[in-house]
């Protein structure tokens, strides 16, 4: 299987973007399928983002958070829980597979973890195949 | 138009080794508004930093984008670099091809590169929507707060106070000292603990500077570096501290018992009671969960008359009390009182606590005689419930056998990955103290391996095997509960490849460090973060050691991990240099990557209003409607207001929604 899918993921700074940080001291290999958009915190990404990403094509999208009461901001990492298990239920309601939609939380400490999360993701749309929206607005 | 210049860094074979840079610089010089696109060996270096300033010096650039390791160590560094050549530095924006592509796709260069290209056309379009942000400089209040009172704890106050500023000392305690209190003598000197800490905790609590608030805790933090305001609970003691001297009367007639928290459980104290002889402040608590009420006389009420005498009856420890310190007809609220306190900067020192031997059911935990290692030194204090005699809990005898087992719960999968660093060396400690005042215990110690890496640490470990300690490489499989409260030990010994098994009279079992009771909830409060270990997360684990990620918070001691005491007291001045570093400069700089409301798009919903995690967000009334506004010095910029703002009126400086768009286009193109 040759397709690479194009995995857009938005990583909270203080944790997962830290997380893929320590990834890379630890030479720790995943497939060259995601392209992380730093953010301050996972409550910054509004769920337009993510399907904005979609609309444009992205095979899959990740948020990666704190893991619960590590949130840097205390709880914002709550309400990014809410608002994307709303994302996942409306993907789902509107026909979309929200297996193409990832939620997860890998902290600053979890270098191996991310690379696990990011190989096991691209399998997994591997086998899902290219976004069907392919790109077109 | 912006004038984006790219800069593409080798990072010597680290990218260059796996990246096609020369293709990612020619791709990056293609791409929109991008004016230049250069690469170089080093850009961190002088040489590669003088290239951006000199780009921007001539005019050629007012965007900058370096595509190299993270921004979470480089960013200020090519910041400084912009700001030198004359530009805003928050035109700045990096693209991390290093820790997130090279670094991980060796096996892949070409996916490698290609993920390089994206990831430069993201920071590209971030970049074109950068706007120039301006630091602001807030003043700071001259004082800081240390909470913690042990041995970190009071060294990181001194050395605050001693600078000239003034400093709050918070111990959840009746009294400070914290563990090395309880110790009897410190490795490798065998100085005695209580004689080199009590000095100090006088010195602390006497300093004019410092400020101790015993029996004390942590309610909430607000605010940031500079200004902080927490709210300290002072917890209800019963017994006015004003008045109280520590004469310990009330404790001796009071007839309410609890386990002795200070000897570790080993023995009884009083409800009314004083936390051990050489406490600072020396000052009498009640626990009201021990308190039998006795005469009635509930904290409140009234008391009931001798119908011969006519006098009131008063419980015992009122009767006692010749200070007059104790009243309980007085409504005391036992929620204690709140006290608020404004400090410039916050060091955690809140220290740890051992596993109790209850997690190891293969140890006998039911046993009297199996004790962690923190009991045995309150066994062997000269102010512990034995006087300072070595006497087994189950009948008080001397015992003949000792058992040391190390690494219980630490070095193991099944509780703590993480050695605990101090085990070995105090394990070494006691047995040599016994050892030479009982010169004929057999005293047999089980390691995993011993660890005495510290100075003169190693001359120590060698100098107890010449007493005739006997040390045995392997594990203790376990110990089996015998008639006359004896122990069997089952246990392996590697240098010689054989199981041996004997009886002991008391085991010892050396269990993990463990962050604090509490320090969950602490650091939820102060926006602290642990590591995998579950200790309190530094900013930088080589480079960072006492700072964390959030400014102005600072850590000393085992918090941080575990520690021993000249680690501890190092790492607590260390913290004492940064913590000041914003006492003395009297001012702070305010992030501008914070949120800001456009009023004119506002349409007053206020669903902003309460996800704020910082009440920063308020409702007010322009020209007669409500619009939201942000405080500037409480905001600390997450963006949780502006993602869910319905009308796109909050924008997040540094993360604007048509910065983060292009991102997206870029990443999808
Ligand atoms: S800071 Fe990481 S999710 Fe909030």
């Amino acid at each position: 299987m040759s397709f690479t899918p194009n995995i857009v993921g938005f990583a909270c700074q203080w944790c997962t973007y830290a997380g893929a940080d320590l990834a890379g001291n630890l030479r720790a290999k995943y497939p060259p399928s995601v392209k992380l958009i730093k953010v301050p915190c996972s409550g910054r990404v509004k769920p337009e983002y993510v399907l904005e990403a979609f609309a444009r094509g992205a095979d899959g999208v990740l948020v990666g958070g704190c893991h619960f009461g590590d949130c840097h901001y205390k709880d914002g990492n709550y309400k990014t829980k809410n608002r994307t298990d709303m994302l996942s239920q409306l993907l789902e309601d509107m026909g979309f597979d929200p297996r193409r939609f990832r939620q997860e939380w890998i902290s600053g400490a979890e270098g191996q973890k991310f690379a696990q999360v990011i190989t096991e993701f691209t399998e997994e749309l591997q086998e899902l195949g290219p976004n069907p929206l392919g790109g077109q607005e | 138009m912006a004038k984006i210049g790219v800069y593409v860094c080798h990072c010597g074979s680290n990218i260059g080794g796996v990246i096609d840079v020369s293709d990612v610089r020619e791709y990056a010089e293609g791409l929109p508004d991008v004016a230049l696109a250069r690469q170089d060996l080093f850009m961190c270096s002088d040489s590669g930093q003088e290239l951006i300033k000199q780009d921007i010096r001539d005019g050629k650039v007012d965007r900058v984008v370096v595509a190299a390791c993270t921004p979470r160590t480089h960013e200020p560094i090519f910041r400084g670099a912009c700001e030198k050549g004359g530009l805003n530095k928050f035109l700045f924006e990096m693209a991390n091809i290093r820790d997130q592509a090279s670094w991980v796709h060796g096996q892949d260069p070409e996916g490698a590169t290609a993920k390089a290209k994206k990831v430069v056309s993201s920071a590209v379009g971030k970049a074109r929507n950068l706007e120039p942000l301006e630091e602001k400089y807030v003043d700071v209040t001259d004082a800081a707060m240390v909470i913690g009172g042990g041995i970190g704890g009071i060294t990181a106050a001194l050395e605050l106070a001693r600078m000239g500023h003034k400093t709050y000392l918070v111990e959840k305690d009746p009294s400070i000292g914290g563990r090395m209190a309880q110790l009897d003598k410190t490795f490798p000197t065998n100085d005695c603990s209580a004689c080199i800490l009590t000095p100090m905790m006088v010195e602390a609590y006497s300093h004019p500077n410092i400020e101790t608030l015993c029996y004390s805790e942590v309610e909430d933090v607000e605010g940031y570096i500079g200004n902080f305001k927490v709210k300290i609970r002072q917890k209800q003691s019963y017994v006015n501290w004003d008045k109280c001297t520590g004469c310990g009367a009330c404790a001796e007639k009071c007839p309410g018992k609890a386990p002795d928290e200070f000897n570790e459980g080993l023995s009884m104290r009083r409800a009314a009671f004083i936390m051990f002889p050489q406490a600072v402040p020396k000052k009498a608590v009640i626990d009201m969960n021990a308190c039998i009420n006795c005469a009635g006389r509930t904290i409140g009420s009234e008391p009931k008359v001798n119908a011969k005498t006519g006098n009131p009856i008063l419980a015992p420890c009122e009767k006692a009390c010749p200070a007059e310190a104790i009243n309980r007809s007085l409504m005391l609220d036992p929620n204690g009182t709140i006290k608020e306190i404004e400090v410039g900067s916050i060091i955690t020192a809140t220290g740890y606590k051992v596993m109790g031997k209850e997690n190891f059911k293969e140890m006998a935990p039911d046993s009297p005689n199996v004790i962690t290692a923190l009991q045995l030194e309150r066994l062997i204090s000269a102010t512990g419930p034995t006087g300072g005699k070595l006497l087994r809990p189950s009948d008080h005898e001397k015992p003949h056998t000792l058992t040391f087992v190390s690494c219980m719960g630490s070095r193991d999968k099944n509780f703590h990955t993480y050695c605990s660093r101090f085990c070995c060396m105090y394990m070494i400690k006691q047995a040599r103290l016994l050892k030479e005042k009982y010169p004929d215990l057999v005293i047999n110690m089980h390691f995993i391996d011993i660890r005495t890496a510290g100075k003169d640490y190693d001359e120590y470990y060698t100098g107890a095997r010449d007493m005739g300690i006997n040390f045995f490489k392997g594990k203790v499989g376990g110990l089996d509960m015998l008639a006359g409260d004896k122990l069997r030990v089952n246990a392996y010994d590697m240098e010689n490849g054989e199981t041996i098994e004997y009886e002991s009279d008391l085991v010892i079992l050396a269990s993990a460090v463990e962050m604090s009771d509490g320090t969950t909830e602490l650091a939820q409060k102060m926006g602290l973060q642990f590591c995998g270990s579950k200790f309190f997360r530094e900013l930088h684990p080589k480079l960072g050691p006492v700072e964390t990620a959030v400014s102005g918070l600072f850590l000393a001691g085992c918090c941080q991990g575990p520690k021993d005491i000249p680690d501890t007291v190092s790492q607590a001045k260390g913290a004492a240099a940064v913590a000041a570093v914003p006492l003395a400069q009297g001012k702070v700089k305010i992030d501008p990557t914070i949120s800001e409301v456009v009023t004119e798009k506002c349409s007053g919903c206020g669903i902003c209003e309460p996800l704020c995690p910082y009440g920063a967000i308020t409702m007010k009334k322009v020209d007669g409607k409500p619009r939201a506004m942000i405080a500037i010095s409480s905001c600390k910029g997450c963006g949780v207001c502006t993602s869910a703002c319905p009308s796109s009126a909050i924008q997040l400086h540094g993360y604007m929604e048509e910065q983060i768009l292009e991102q997206i286009a870029a990443l999808t193109a």
